[in-house]
């Protein structure tokens, strides 16, 4: 029997904390999946935000650190700069790497640090109990929006992807999601592209991914994920923003 | 071999950073703790470090918590806002045990205060400024000399005990110059790294490890908990260092440590010349405090006389050492930034 799919090496053998429908899962494994066909978990290391995914530590068998709340691209900073030949990713929420550590992302950016980062967006804080992120779209209600998200009063939706495109350290900044199988299969194939810049010393690598949170959007699994497709990707748009086609 | 160079504190501290084996520098400007990153920033390039300008402090002392937590001897500095700044990272570093070396040029506060020398941080330092139960070893060197001293000791406990070590300077010592006399230099790749370290399991045997603080089980976090403490008390026991100068069982007993102990040293100088029964106890370690040794040199003392560039913060330790509420406790202190003068010290001490 042709084996089709099989559970990366990678991903440890436990059942993880996600909620039903909630697409931080699928996004650990096809990180998982990636690290294991490029054959790097063994020099890989992960920095796991406060947030949902703080747990991240327990799900891929890579060395991991868990950062402050915000602060995990300074943390990668020093991890890289400690041990220029391993991999190090930062695996964050929009609250994590948009609102508190907005700062530190900006300027691995900025900096051209060589390592890559994760961002979630799933437009809430989901780990606190849905309150309003940097991301919260315009006109959703969140605990800390009651009345909706308006613009006047609480600000526009941030959009990393194209902010960080725009800073010179960047080697790659991309928006995709996981709401389908098609997208699903393009998210491994970034996942892989950063790695592989990264592995050459390219520079910042980011890469957004609009997922769900069906708890906080308060939706089942499917609409979340319907929500996904057709509200989330009009404010974020899916697509490249910046790309590195050569490496010095 | 060693060398003898003059140089002002505050690059001393850098060389003898790169001397005991760092290379990996992060920092954020703040007078009077500025040379420490502008030395740096021309000093690891030429053996092959790398000194970053963080955002902020926020950040800067997170690199050094990565770069701490994958092995490496890393440092920042800082002078007191900046510290204040660092307090939420330098907690996490102390639940997670990850060892660093921190060093805070004491300025005068509160708010943006001054810039100039002050040691209103001991509260900030040796109580765990942070949120949780945590303790940091606290080095307050009186000369450059000693700081050079105690840079390789300050690495060599951070990792023996992973923990975070700061060295408590003012900017008084951070600006003077002197003559000092360094030590050979640690060669960074024979500083092992230690098998805890988050630095890609093909470095250590190919079993993940994890550097966290985060313990949801109460019970478990308990447990860590009870286990720090047990290392505090270990460090207690074997790292407590101070000083001592001037008659064997004093009438009067001076405490201060840092800058405020250099500049009383020449009015005690003067009063035992004069036939006073008199001492200085220096707390070298802030914490651990020197309890026991104060305890003893205060036995026979009448007055305890307690001077600080403070409002009076490390008096409570004093108070709590000598715990005999039949002596007389006297606080003179400078919060603010001004300097003591011996004179003023002398007369002091002469006129209670
Ligand atoms: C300094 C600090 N402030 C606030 C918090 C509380 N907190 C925990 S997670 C979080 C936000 C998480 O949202 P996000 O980053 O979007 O991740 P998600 O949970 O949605 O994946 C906040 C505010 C904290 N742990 N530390
Ligand atoms: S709260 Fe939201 S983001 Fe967090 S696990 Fe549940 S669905 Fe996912």
């Amino acid at each position: 029997m042709k084996v089709v799919y099989e559970r990366p090496k990678t991903l440890e053998k436990v059942t993880n904390h996600y909620c039903p429908g909630c697409h931080h899962g699928i996004l650990h494994a096809l990180i998982a999946e990636v690290l294991d066909e490029m054959g790097l978990a063994e020099k890989a290391v992960g920095v796991a935000p406060v947030g949902c995914a703080v747990l991240a530590y327990n799900y891929l068998d890579i060395d991991w650190i868990e950062a402050p709340h915000g602060r995990a691209v300074a943390i990668a900073t020093g991890i890289k700069l400690a041990h220029p030949d391993v991999l190090v990713f930062t695996y964050q929420g929009d609250g994590d790497a948009a609102a508190i550590g907005l700062a530190e992302t900006m300027y691995g950016a900025i900096r051209g640090v060589n390592v890559t980062t994760f961002l979630y967006n799933n437009a809430i804080y989901g780990m606190t109990g849905g309150q309003m992120a940097p991301t919260t779209l315009l006109g959703m209600k969140t605990t800390t929006s009651p009345y909706g998200r308006d613009a006047k009063r609480e600000g526009y939706p941030l959009k990393m992807a194209e902010t960080i495109a725009l800073q010179g350290g960047t080697a790659f900044s991309a928006r995709t999601a996981l709401f389908n199988p098609k997208m699903i299969m393009e998210t491994k194939k970034r996942i892989r592209q950063v790695f592989e810049l990264q592995m050459k010393g390219a520079g910042f690598t980011f890469l957004e991914v609009v997922g769900t949170c069906p708890t906080n959007w308060g939706m089942s699994p499917v609409d979340a994920t319907k929500f996904a497709e057709t509200e989330m990707v009009k404010t974020f748009p899916l697509g490249v923003y910046k790309e590195l086609k050569e490496v010095e | 071999m060693s060398e003898r160079i003059l140089m002002k504190g505050n690059e001393a501290v850098g060389e003898a950073a790169v001397r005991a084996g760092c290379r990996l520098y992060f920092g954020y400007p703040i007078t009077p703790a500025s040379e420490i990153a502008e030395y740096m920033a021309y000093r690891l390039p030429q053996v092959g470090g790398t000194f970053v300008q963080a955002e902020s402090e926020v950040s800067a002392v997170n690199m050094v918590y990565g770069a701490a937590a994958a092995g490496k001897y890393a440092m920042t500095a800082s002078s007191s806002p900046g510290f204040s700044l660092m307090q939420e990272a330098i907690s996490y570093m102390a639940g997670a045990e990850v060892p660093a070396v921190l060093v805070n040029v004491v300025r005068g506060g509160p708010g943006l205060g001054d810039i100039q020398p002050a040691q209103s941080d001991y509260f900030q330092m040796t109580k765990g400024g942070g949120h949780g139960d945590y303790r940091l070893l606290v080095f307050a060197p009186y000369t450059i000399q000693e700081v050079v001293n105690l840079m390789p000791t300050a690495y060599e406990l951070a990792f023996k005990y992973r923990n975070p070590v700061v060295l408590a300077l003012d900017g008084l010592i951070g600006q003077m110059m002197e003559a000092v006399e360094f030590t050979d230099f640690r060669n960074p790749d024979e500083i092992p790294i230690p098998e805890w370290a988050v630095s890609g399991k093909f470095r250590h045997g190919g079993k993940k490890n994890i550097n966290t603080s985060l313990d949801l089980i109460p019970e478990k976090l308990e447990a860590h908990n009870w286990k720090l403490q047990k290392k505090y008390s270990e460090i207690e026991e074997k790292e407590t260092r101070f000083s001592y100068f001037g008659v064997d069982n004093p009438e009067t007993l001076v405490v201060a440590y840092g800058t405020v102990a250099r500049v009383a040293m020449s009015a005690l100088k003067k009063l035992l010349n004069a036939g006073r029964s008199i001492g200085i106890l220096r707390p070298i370690t802030l914490w651990p405090f020197p309890k026991q040794a104060l305890a003893e040199k205060a036995r026979h003392a009448k007055r305890i006389v307690v001077l600080e560039m403070s409002s009076g913060q490390m008096i409570e330790d004093v108070k709590l050492s000598v715990f005999d509420p039949n002596k007389q406790y006297e606080f003179y202190g400078h919060p603010g930034g001004v300097t003591f003068t011996p004179t003023e010290i002398e007369e002091y001490l002469v006129r209670g």
